[in-house]
């Protein structure tokens, strides 16, 4: 339902972009009185049935016949997926959570058509009680600073014009008219930004190194693979912002020298790949992509390529063999990619946020963007806060926050009142850091010294309950899986040391075993042709760093004390809690459970094979793990 | 034969026959037919001038291309941390033993395909389970299993996901 301006055609110059965007921010002043409906479509919005939501509010605005000016909008995630779906009333903000459909006519007659506020969907704080009526007044948001999720969630992801209004395609303007190639290079590394992707290479020294390398054309990538499980802020940037993404490169590609594009996006994220083939259509048409673009000698275009599904083409040679139609397998990085990168071409890859923090930066210009941040780490950082934690979603934090901030502050602590045991930072790649470094300022340098890494932003808090060496075994049969099978080291020796990963939580742990998975870690960090092999005994080196306990607890007493290890622990019945309906002994498949109608049954430890039946089936929850 | 030949023709048109495009070109085809036809692959092979081992080789190597008919219903469980932490697993072998069907696999009656991926992205809905598109939060291994039980052949319509202009 949101307004198109009839008949925009293609912006030849900065001042017609300026008189468009004066237009489109009148219109919007004009309807100031007009409310607007802003329901989140992000995935995890959308899986609880948003779209139905937006639908519903765009039938009750026709059906209403009133005269007010009413939008309905569907945006780009808010980052507090936990509360979803949420639905936000504009002008006022008020911010509404866990919505339902039931919910949507008492919103629109009481909120949008008279100003009420529906106590009972505003968030609630579980610490304070307090209600919050807008994003600004919940913890969650207070003490994230959003640059690049900055217009998420409030503009509309597939109307250019939202962008337009927002000041979105001014940095390309001035950029085009306003500076020379060198001088954005020269912005940029004012800025001091680091690549987001994982590595945290200097942005600046990259596009230096590949504007002055020889050879033509020149390729500019976005990495949008992002393959670290629990990891989805590149998801929700290209979901719900695709403009800033497109932009960012724009730019790039005028400092690089490219006319060429290309954005390489997972395969499981359909609605991100709608939406940018959506934004290349509209910025096409609009003459922001194409020749000669706003008027200027400059050319640039871009191509989406949907990734195969393989992990290892987050690594920037796998992933230009993907674009080449061949299978992804990284090759030695002796000669730099800036050099010969795509096609053997000189080619700058870099991951979708980093280039939405392009415009910003040329926008405001390098010296704002590195009074942000800690001395090595400028600017701020999209995390994915999941796992235990009470808040999970989207959150983008100043650099040199503390990780205990991040996970109590923002995040609300840890689920269920259990206590915090790691937090995983990094992705597979990354490691787990314990309690007694929470005070750590997260930065890419600090996170290194841990034996942890910044990585892409996965950011996954572990409770009480999580065994440590099964998170090591899931990471290492991740990378197992996903390995490409190249190079000698990743292939075996991930497969060794999964072999004595397994047989650790089985419980056969030898004594020598925690050497012998160091020793694989070192050679195969000394030995693997990529990041992937380089990094992949992160998971198992850190867990030993600050975990060694709980391995030699499952190695020499056969325990898992996390009580998550089949086999390594037992299980009794509460005899207070048991009702002797019998459920547990029909279960038991080796008749280790007796008792009679009306008395408390009774596992016997001998003949027990912990195979977890009667505790999966019990509905008093009287059979507990020891 | 000729429709066939048709379909390759225009999918090899579509990107000038250039030999990168083939992943592309292979996503097409499986869009068009739900996996990738043997005979189809010999086709494109012969039109690209390229060998079929190679074609061969990039459809083995990544995870989303498949060489075998898939069932009537997509059944995708997130195997990702969150997922994996909060119980995908025993998710998987519940599904896994009830049905017979491995990961990657399609059940003997061709009711539905099941595919464990590394991550959706949706962790504030762990564990997650994707039927045909439509996404289920915090499933455990009786809900998985009563999910997939309620699919029935040839009645479900598959849910539109898709943003909505």
């Amino acid at each position: 339902m949101s307004k198109k301006a009839s008949g925009i055609k293609v912006i030849d110059s900065p001042e017609k972009l300026e008189r468009l965007r004066k237009k489109l921010v009148k219109q919007q002043k004009t309807s100031a009185e007009s409310k607007s409906v802003s329901v989140c479509i992000g995935t995890a919005c959308a899986a609880k049935g948003s779209r139905k939501l937006y639908d519903l509010f765009c039938e009750a605005v026709k059906e209403s016949g009133v005269d007010i000016e009413i939008n309905t909008k569907s945006v780009g995630c808010h980052g507090f997926c936990e509360c979803g779906p949420i639905v936000v009333i504009h002008p006022e903000g008020i911010f509404y959570q866990r919505v339902e459909e039931p919910d949507v006519e008492e919103i629109f007659r009481e909120t949008v058509l008279k100003d009420n506020i529906i106590e009972r969907l505003l968030y609630k704080d579980p610490v304070t009680g307090v209600t919050a009526k807008t994003a600004e007044e919940i913890a969650f948001y207070k003490s994230q600073y959003r640059i690049v999720l900055a217009e998420n969630g409030i503009i509309d992801p597939i109307n250019i014009e939202d962008y337009i209004t927002a000041g979105g395609y001014l940095a390309l303007a001035k950029a085009l008219t306003e500076m020379q190639p060198e001088e954005i290079i020269d912005e940029v590394e004012h800025a001091g930004l680091r690549g987001r992707g994982g590595g945290g290479f200097s942005t600046a020294r990259k596009w230096r190194s590949c504007r002055s390398a020889r050879g033509t054309p020149k390729y500019v990538i976005c990495n949008g693979d992002e393959g670290d499980p629990g990891a989805f802020m590149d998801r929700s940037l290209m979901e719900g912002n695709p403009h800033s993404v497109l932009e960012g490169m724009i730019i790039g590609g005028y400092a690089i020298g490219s006319s060429h594009g290309y954005i390489y996006v997972r395969n499981e994220y359909p609605l991100a790949v709608k939406h940018l083939t959506l934004a290349i259509e509209q910025a096409r048409k609009l003459g922001f992509l194409g020749k000669n673009i706003l008027g200027s000698s400059f050319s640039f275009d871009i191509r989406i390529n949907r990734g195969g599904g393989a992990f290892v083409c987050g690594e920037s040679t796998a992933l230009m063999a993907s674009l080449e139609g061949r299978t992804g397998e990284p090759r030695a990085k002796y000669v730099h990619t800036v050099e010969q990168g795509l096609y053997e071409k000189p080619t700058n890859l870099n991951n979708a946020e980093t280039w939405a923090n392009i415009p910003p930066i040329i926008d405001k210009g390098g010296e704002w963007f590195s009074s942000i941040g800690t001395e090595g780490s400028k600017g701020t950082k999209i995390f994915s806060l999941v796992g235990n934690v009470q808040n999970t979603g989207l959150v983008e934090i100043p650099m040199g926050m503390t990780l205990r901030e991040m996970i109590y502050t923002i995040g609300g602590g840890i689920k269920n009142g259990k206590k915090f045991k790691a937090v995983q930072t990094g992705g597979p790649s990354g490691g787990c850091i314990p309690e007694q470094y929470l005070d750590t300022p997260v930065d890419f340098d600090e996170l290194t010294k841990l034996g942890s890494m910044m990585g892409s932003g996965g950011m996954i808090v572990m409770d009480e309950d999580t065994c440590m060496v099964n998170v090591a075994k899931y990471f290492l049969e991740f990378l197992k899986k996903e390995s490409c099978g190249k190079c000698t080291p990743c292939r075996e020796g991930l497969a060794q040391m999964l072999d004595i990963l397994e047989r650790i939580t089985r419980g056969e742990g030898k004594k020598d075993d925690l050497q012998k998975l160091e020793d694989l870690a070192n050679l195969l960090s000394g030995t693997a042709l990529c990041a992937l092999g380089k990094t992949a005994a992160n998971p198992v080196l850190s867990t030993i760093r600050y975990f060694r306990d709980e391995y030699e607890a499952h190695i020499h007493e056969q325990r898992c004390p996390a009580k998550v290890c089949k086999g390594l622990f037992a299980y009794i019945i509460d005899s207070e809690l048991c009702k002797a309906c019998g459920i547990c002994k029909k279960a038991c498949p080796a008749d280790a459970i007796s008792g009679e109608k009306k008395v408390p049954h009774v596992i016997d430890p001998e003949k027990c094979t912990k195979c977890g039946n009667c505790f999966a089936k019990c509905p008093f929850n009287a059979v507990i793990k020891v | 034969m000729k429709e066939e030949d048709k379909i390759i023709s225009t999918i090899v048109k579509r990107y000038d026959a250039d030999t990168g495009m083939l992943i592309p070109m292979l996503q097409d085809l499986q869009e068009e037919y739900g996996y990738l036809p043997e005979e189809h692959l010999r086709r494109l092979s012969k039109k690209l001038s390229i060998p079929l081992t190679r074609i061969y080789g990039v459809a083995t190597f990544y995870a989303s291309f498949r060489l075998a008919p898939k069932g009537e219903h997509d059944v995708t469980l997130c195997m990702g941390t969150v997922c994996y932490l909060k119980g995908a697993p025993q998710i998987l072998e519940a599904i896994c033993d009830e049905y017979k069907v491995e990961p990657g696999g399609t059940t003997q009656d061709k009711l539905f395909s099941l595919q464990a991926v590394n991550c959706v992205g949706a962790c504030a809905l762990a564990p997650v389970m994707i039927v045909d598109e439509k996404y289920y939060d915090g499933v455990s291994p009786k809900s998985a299993l009563e999910i997939i039980n309620g699919l029935s052949s040839g009645k479900e319509e598959p849910v539109e996901e898709g943003a909505k202009s």
